[in-house]
């Protein structure tokens, strides 16, 4: 097992370094110019100086490779160093954020906390939903239960997010007037009504999203269910007289979370795409919103590094999936 | 009697598939649910002949009347009229990026699964393009090449063009992990053995023998996919990254619709609708072809 993991973990770097690399060449082709928005009094040497001094002089490959060290090496040393107070700092010129010239990493900070509140609240929920739901589905199939399960599924799985979330504004925003439709981050919980201020604001860009995982993840969770509720050991498990809530949460679901979890692991990166969409409609200002201000700004730097965490989280999860799914089942040997 | 007999086989070979679909109410209202889109889309605009790009400001944001069933948006235009004409872009674009996205799919999965030697290289190449994150990439590919398209082909044509090759583009690998797999169980069996053995061209046996067998996974591929790709396109243009403002398809429809969201929400409900009941309608004959095309179907 350890091997494997070393294995795949020696595998995802040349991955990686490919999938920066595209990012890295798609962005070089942008049109945009960052000098675009200078005033135009600005005399064209001193335009030119501001072009090197963003480092645009130097061909594409001799930025990559600066790109890259400022990615993996000096920024992640900023962030140990204010996280730990040690001075470990890198040397070398940080990556800036030419929408802001704050350095990309310290904005991406800011704003992953209203994401990872988001997007792991509506997980959470969204796990808590689907596995009731799929395991009721798949103990009586074809029932009137698991049709209305499958159409939740597939409404769930069809209704794009952000009509979702705005068909939640117009209900509990518009219409009843119960909770913001706006994200307010400079919110800070303090004490009982500001907690229940942050619940509010919450509740419907989790539910948008809580929706979408549990239709996704109560379909694997009844096929999941119902592959096992027909094996032998079922049967064994009943003729031994075991009451059937037994079966059920003792035995068929430990079993039939096995696939489960690796699709659990599997869906994390997409969830963290799915907020781009929600952040938009409730004004979350977390990565997604981030992402989306820094195309339509041109902010280059910004989209390379945020596209490219994307693209680590998918890696990541990919392999933190396949150990899961090691670990967990026994007759699985990768080695 | 006997020609009848010998046709028999022949006749019967799509006739439990379509037996199977019949039995699947789901399956059915799906594909029922999607012809009326089609005809509400294709003959829609034939019947109400009402320019969707009419400006008419002294009856903007108009509630439903006679002249405007559905009332009218912030520049008096027709939402039913723009409605039609929009579900006419949103399903072109469906099925044009599926279209690519399938074909793609299908070339990749038949090359890796049927020569040894390109498979490896094919494989890797899906994996990459798997471990992309689509809707960023998307959004950028939109970005860069949206001028440079519009300035040659016109401003709709170019970003249609655009919209289609990047979503077929980015949405090919899921059939070609699928087809591969077919094929690769398929290069087994003896009938391709015999072909081979009697000297058939490897490309007179892909055509004549191993596409026609993996056609029922390229349908469910194909079928899933224009859902897919319609939830893309929607996606991109309320992002407000995807079709401008004077080209009505549904997700754009519902980008602008949100603007006014607190005076007027009815008008964000009718192309949101639109586009839910679209992928829903595609998603359960998907579904429900996937069973039926199922040997081992229940």
């Amino acid at each position: 097992m350890l091997t494997y993991t070393m294995r795949r973990l020696a595998l995802a770097v040349p991955t990686l370094l490919l999938i920066s690399l595209i990012v890295f060449l798609l962005l070089e082709l942008a049109p945009g110019d960052p000098m675009a928005q200078m005033p135009l009094t600005i005399p064209p040497e001193v335009r030119e100086q501001m072009r090197i001094a963003l480092g645009l002089g130097e061909p594409w490959y001799v930025r990559y490779v600066a790109w890259l060290h400022m990615v993996f090496v000096v920024e992640p040393s900023h962030m140990l160093a204010a996280a730990t107070g040690v001075d470990l700092a890198a040397e070398g010129s940080r990556l800036l954020s030419w929408q802001s010239r704050a350095p990309v990493a310290e904005i991406i900070a800011q704003r992953l906390p209203q994401t990872l509140w988001v997007v792991g609240l509506s997980y959470l929920f969204g796990i808590l939903v689907a596995v009731p739901l799929g395991v009721a589905s798949a103990r009586r199939p074809h029932s009137w239960l698991d049709t209305i399960g499958t159409f939740i599924a597939m409404a769930g799985f069809s209704v794009p997010t952000f009509f979702t979330g705005v068909l939640l504004i117009v209900i509990f925003s518009v219409t009843l007037g119960w909770l913001p439709s706006m994200y307010d981050t400079t919110l800070e919980v303090t004490d009982w009504d500001s907690l229940r201020r942050q619940a509010a604001q919450l509740a419907m860009p989790v539910t948008v999203l809580a929706l979408y995982n549990a239709a996704q993840i109560s379909r694997y969770v009844r096929a999941a269910t119902l592959d096992n509720l027909a094996q032998d050991y079922v049967r064994a498990v009943r003729a031994r007289g075991m009451s059937e809530r037994a079966v059920l949460y003792l035995h068929v679901l430990r079993n039939a979370m096995i696939p489960v979890v690796t699709v659990i692991a599997l869906g994390v990166p997409n969830i963290f795409a799915g907020a781009i969409i929600t952040e938009q409609i409730f004004r979350v200002n977390g990565i997604g919103e981030l992402l989306i201000s820094a195309i339509h700004a041109n902010d280059i730097p910004m989209v390379q590094t945020l596209t490219f965490l994307f693209a680590v989280l998918i890696v990541l999860f990919n392999l933190l999936a396949d150990i899961l799914y090691g670990m967990l089942d026994p007759r699985i040997r990768y080695d | 009697m006997t020609d009848a007999a010998a046709l028999l086989p022949l006749r019967s070979q799509w006739r439990p598939v379509w037996e199977r679909l019949r039995g699947n109410r789901a399956a059915l209202a799906g594909a029922a649910l999607f012809a009326g889109l089609l005809v509400f889309v294709s003959i829609g605009p034939i019947l109400w002949m009402v320019d969707p790009w009419a400006i008419d400001p002294d009856n903007r944001n108009q509630g439903p009347s006679l002249g405007h069933p559905l009332g009218t948006d912030q520049l008096g235009r027709d939402l039913l009229a723009r409605l039609m004409v929009g579900g006419r872009i949103t399903l072109a674009v469906g099925v044009m990026a599926m279209l690519i996205g399938v074909g793609l799919g299908t070339l990749v999965g038949v090359m890796a699964g049927y020569f040894r030697r390109l498979d490896g290289v094919l494989m890797r190449l899906t994996d990459l393009f798997l471990a992309l994150p689509m809707l960023p990439i998307l959004l950028v590919l939109v970005l860069l090449f949206r001028e440079a398209l519009a300035a040659r082909l016109g401003e709709a044509t170019g970003i249609f063009l655009l919209v289609v090759g990047a979503i077929g583009l980015t949405s090919w690998m899921h059939t070609a992990r699928i087809v591969r797999a077919d094929v690769m169980t398929l290069k087994e069996r003896d009938f391709i053995t015999a072909a081979q053995a009697i000297g058939t061209p490897p490309r007179r046996i892909i055509t004549r023998h191993v596409l026609p067998n993996v056609l029922s996974p390229v349908i469910v591929s194909a079928t899933l996919g224009v859902a897919g790709a319609i939830m893309i396109e929607s996606a991109l243009s309320f992002l407000g990254m995807g079709f401008p403002p004077d080209v009505p398809t549904w997700g754009r429809m519902v980008h602008d619709a949100v603007d006014y969201l607190q005076q007027f929400p009815g008008r964000v409900l009718w192309p949101g609708a639109f586009i839910s009941l679209t992928v829903l309608s595609v998603n359960y004959l998907g579904d429900g072809l996937r069973a039926a095309l199922d040997p081992r179907g229940i």
